[in-house]
């Protein structure tokens, strides 16, 4: 059938700078450029550009510019574009529209309506290069008190606790969705800088064991990887119960993505499809999460913490408190722009809730009921920088994830082609050739300054504030004020206007 | 239009930002003392407060009514203290009631009337008496208009209004009072006319606060206390200080070491460095109660039966000086506050950010560590 989709980039070559050195044909991963040796030259096909700029950053000439396909429709606010070329999509193909990342579309991003306090004269605000700043954040279940003996000495038995020295840890993504590379990046990162790397529903594999003790282990819908071994040697357990880029539905890992290795640790065989039901089949109410809760708790002899992860949806706060109810120490909640290796374009675009709201809710729920200190409320979805983080810490997370923001460090560009598993970048890919683009050493280094420079920022904010430990900021909402935002909105988030 | 003379922040911020002078006197061998002294060295703190906030705690004030709940009470109106009178007629049995003695003071204007009640609890219902008292305390404050409880412990009570400290006390009759620990506080609030009942000190049953300081952390402080029931009305910071002391003394049981260490805790890698057990401790009340570390600069003056707190936040950023003579324990905002009415101590530091320093009746007075040692002679 001849596509009736237009380009979405043109690639322009600049012929005095082009040396013909092919390094743009060897990148692409998109089949975009091609070397005609009878002619020696390049060229280049942009309908098959996904704007990755893979190419143009590593062209050794810097000989290729990408650009928007200035393709006009006429002016149709309803009929835009991307609407439009959806359906010839669908028309071309008949089936679920696919898509990778996080949502893309205009919901309001509620981090970019709060801005923060510093003191002014009344309060002295302190300096992170010559004061001691304390970033350091525990998670776990807390008691509502401390007990202490006649003598005393400490009689309350403290719940397992995690200690981050950075309050940003790495969401969830799975050996077969990212690379071993990506994850292994991700793993050394986070124990150089004393956080937590996740390793999704795929398993760990033997290589990455070596950095379980920063490793927060999956268990999902499709129960891959899991084995006494795995649980043993992790630091927290994770079940999963959704994720926002598609909350309600499940996963689905195509069979020529199940090479050798990762059929190894998702422990299915080679070449099958991995399909991770959009249910946990065990999981049909609450009791039954306190069951599976109460399962790996035993399995593991209550040593470790045990967090529950959801997509923020419409009753997350009820939700939240029955997942406290049921033993969950961990609260997870993953909003409307979190990101997926592959999910339904429709669901990611429409489905659930912006997280700053899921979050102001769930913490002032637990709240309510005088259980907050039961369980740390950890959120994820589009975190972009250590602004964000500081006023989700202000709003009451104990601590964030973040997975687009990590990939970016790692070369991702938003490309959003996850799911064609042809990532030029070699992130998100098995395919061996491109999985190779992320040297683990480099990578975890491009983590780890990243994590550097946020924890400096957030330091030098939580100063100004005149705060010197971070759980003084946490759910703190009076050094937050809301910008252009209802009286509703402000209500539910706690927030005073500016001003005022 | 709320009524201005009645709120204690007529713009309805979040809180109360002042800065103060606060000063402290306690006896530890319980000699009883009158509060001249006090009276003086506050007043040599004149600059530090702006004339719109003043008081004072002693302790050991009622000792022929030592057992019963001394309530100090401010009516604005009539009305507010017959209902007020009628409400305590019907929740406790009072023994005694009467007007607080004052005298026509030039720079005290408008002053509220001021009641005293010895009250007895006949039945509270099968909870602790402290209890009861406690939410009836809260049921007048927010439920009565036109009244508010100065004070609610026994043996003890607070005397204060609008005003410079001196000027307070002297409408009070302050100095011919007797007691073994008396607190002061004279204010500079930066955005509040004031009004009688947001002055220094506060007071929840025998405990009360002065506070110089804003806390930066108090929007999680608040939020935290209000899971336990403690709800702040009164919109300062020292209120925040109040309920987390009665929470972690009266009902959580810790002692006031430890709880020093949940308002002002050591840095984390102070406690890496302790010994096990020690270190097992502080991690855990860390963890479980980090939502009430005091963050931003204050100095405050705790006090209840028998004992007198003096602490400052972790980086010591209001002033404290401590000084020692015999059994007598002086902690001031300024060191030459207290050598005005003690020229020869015994000893006089300042102490460590985030170390209280503690006074207790029947101890001799002993410092944790010691920070910067002022001369003593």
């Amino acid at each position: 059938m001849k596509t009736y989709l237009p380009s979405k980039f043109v690639v322009e070559r600049d012929a005095e700078r082009c040396i013909q050195c092919q390094a743009c044909v060897s990148q692409c991963s998109f089949d975009v450029h091609a070397y005609d040796a009878d002619y020696n030259e390049v060229t280049s096909q942009g309908e098959n550009c996904v704007g990755c700029h893979r190419c143009a950053v590593f062209c050794p000439s810097g000989a290729i510019t990408i650009k928007r396909n200035p393709l006009d429709y006429r002016d149709n606010y309803n009929w835009r574009s991307e609407i439009i070329e959806d359906i010839i999509k669908q028309a071309e193909t008949g089936g679920v529209l696919l898509t990778g990342m996080g949502n893309d579309k205009g919901q309001r991003i509620y981090w970019d309506h709060l801005v923060l306090n510093a003191s002014q004269v009344t309060n002295p605000s302190i300096d992170p290069l010559r004061e001691p700043m304390e970033l350091a954040t525990y998670l776990g279940s807390k008691p509502d008190k401390v007990e202490l003996d006649s003598d005393n000495n400490l009689k309350t038995e403290m719940p397992p606790q995690v200690k981050l020295e950075v309050p940003v840890m790495f969401s969830a993504m799975s050996y077969g969705a990212v690379s071993l590379n990506v994850q292994q990046s991700l793993a050394r990162a986070a124990t150089e800088m004393g956080t937590l790397w996740n390793t999704g529903e795929g398993g760990l594999h033997p290589r990455l064991y070596q950095y379980a003790d920063h490793a927060i282990v999956q268990v999902a819908s499709g129960r891959f990887g899991v084995h006494p071994g795995y649980l043993d040697a992790a630091r927290v357990v994770e079940i999963k119960i959704g994720q926002g880029a598609k909350p309600g539905i499940g996963g689905h890992l195509p069979g020529e993505k199940v090479s050798a290795d990762v059929s190894l640790t998702r422990m299915i065989p080679e070449g099958t499809d991995a399909l991770s039901p959009a249910p946990q089949h065990d999981i049909y109410s609450i009791e039954d999460l306190a069951q599976l809760v109460y399962a790996i708790k035993e399995a593991t002899n209550y040593t470790k913490p045990v967090s529950v992860k959801i997509a923020a949806v419409h009753n997350s706060a009820a939700i939240a408190s029955g997942m406290v109810r049921a033993g969950a120490d961990i609260v997870v909640l993953d909003g409307l722009r979190g990101a997926t290796g592959a999910a339904p374009k429709v669901i990611r675009d429409n489905v659930g809730i912006p997280v700053e709201m899921a979050l102001a809710s769930v913490d002032n729920r637990l709240r309510q009921e005088g259980i907050r200190n039961r369980a740390s409320i950890v959120i994820s979805g589009g975190i972009r920088n250590s602004g964000d983080v500081i006023k989700a810490i202000a709003l009451g997370a104990d601590a964030v994830n973040i997975g687009a923001a990590a990939l970016v460090a790692l070369g991702c560009t938003i490309c959003q082609q996850c799911h064609t598993g042809r990532c030029a970048w070699g992130i998100c890919t098995s395919d061996a050739r491109l999985s190779k683009r992320v040297n683990p050493d480099i990578g975890a280094r491009r983590l780890a300054n990243l994590l550097r420079g946020w924890s400096l920022e957030i330091k030098d904010m939580l100063g100004g504030m005149g705060i010197n430990a971070v759980e003084s900021l946490r759910g703190n909402r009076l050094q937050l004020r809301g910008v252009g935002l209802t009286d509703t909105e402000l209500d539910i988030l706690g927030v005073r206007m500016v001003g005022c | 239009m709320k009524e201005l003379g009645r709120v204690n922040n007529a713009y309805g911020d979040d809180k109360v930002i002042d800065a103060c002078s606060i000063f402290g006197i306690m006896d530890t061998s319980g000699r009883g003392f009158s509060g001249e002294g006090i009276i003086r060295a506050i007043a040599n703190m004149h600059d530090r407060g702006n004339s719109l906030g003043g008081g004072f705690a002693v302790y050991g004030l009622y000792p022929e009514h030592a057992d019963r709940y001394a309530f100090h009470v401010m009516y604005l109106s009539r009305q507010g203290k017959e209902q007020t009178e009628a409400f305590l007629e019907d929740k406790f049995k009072v023994v005694y009631a009467a007007e607080v003695p004052t005298r026509r003071t030039p720079n005290v204007s408008s002053p509220p009337l001021v009641w005293r009640y010895f009250l007895e609890v006949a039945d509270a219902g099968g909870q602790p008496r402290d209890d009861y008292v406690m939410s009836r305390v809260m049921e007048i404050n927010t439920g009565i208009e036109d009244s508010f409880v100065f004070s609610s412990g026994k043996n003890m009570a607070v005397f204060k209004g609008v005003g410079y400290p001196e000027d307070i006390a002297e409408y009070f009759c302050l100095e011919r009072y007797q007691g073994y620990l008396w607190t002061a506080h004279g204010r500079f609030p930066t955005n509040t006319r004031g009004w009688w009942g947001g002055a220094h000190p506060f007071c929840l049953l025998d405990w009360t606060g002065v506070h110089n300081g804003e806390l930066s952390s108090y929007g999680i402080n608040r939020r935290f206390l209000e899971q336990f029931g403690y709800h702040c009305t009164l919109q300062t910071d020292t209120e925040v200080i109040a309920y987390a002391i009665d929470l972690l003394m009266r009902r959580h049981n810790l002692p006031v070491e430890m709880v020093a260490r949940v308002l002002a805790p050591p840095l984390w890698r102070d406690i890496e460095r302790c010994p096990p057990a020690e270190r097992e401790l502080l991690t855990a009340l860390r963890q479980v109660y980090g939502s009430l570390l005091l963050n931003g600069p204050f100095t405050v003056i705790i006090a209840h039966q028998g004992e007198m707190i003096g602490l400052t936040d972790r980086i010591r950023l209001r002033p404290l000086t401590v000084g020692v003579k015999g059994d007598i324990l002086y902690l001031s905002s300024e060191e030459s506050a207290v050598r005005l009415i003690c020229p020869d101590l015994d000893r006089a530091w300042i102490p460590v950010g985030g170390q209280p320093v503690i006074g207790r009746l029947g101890e001799h007075v002993q410092a944790a560590r010691e920070g910067v040692t002022a001369d003593a002679n």
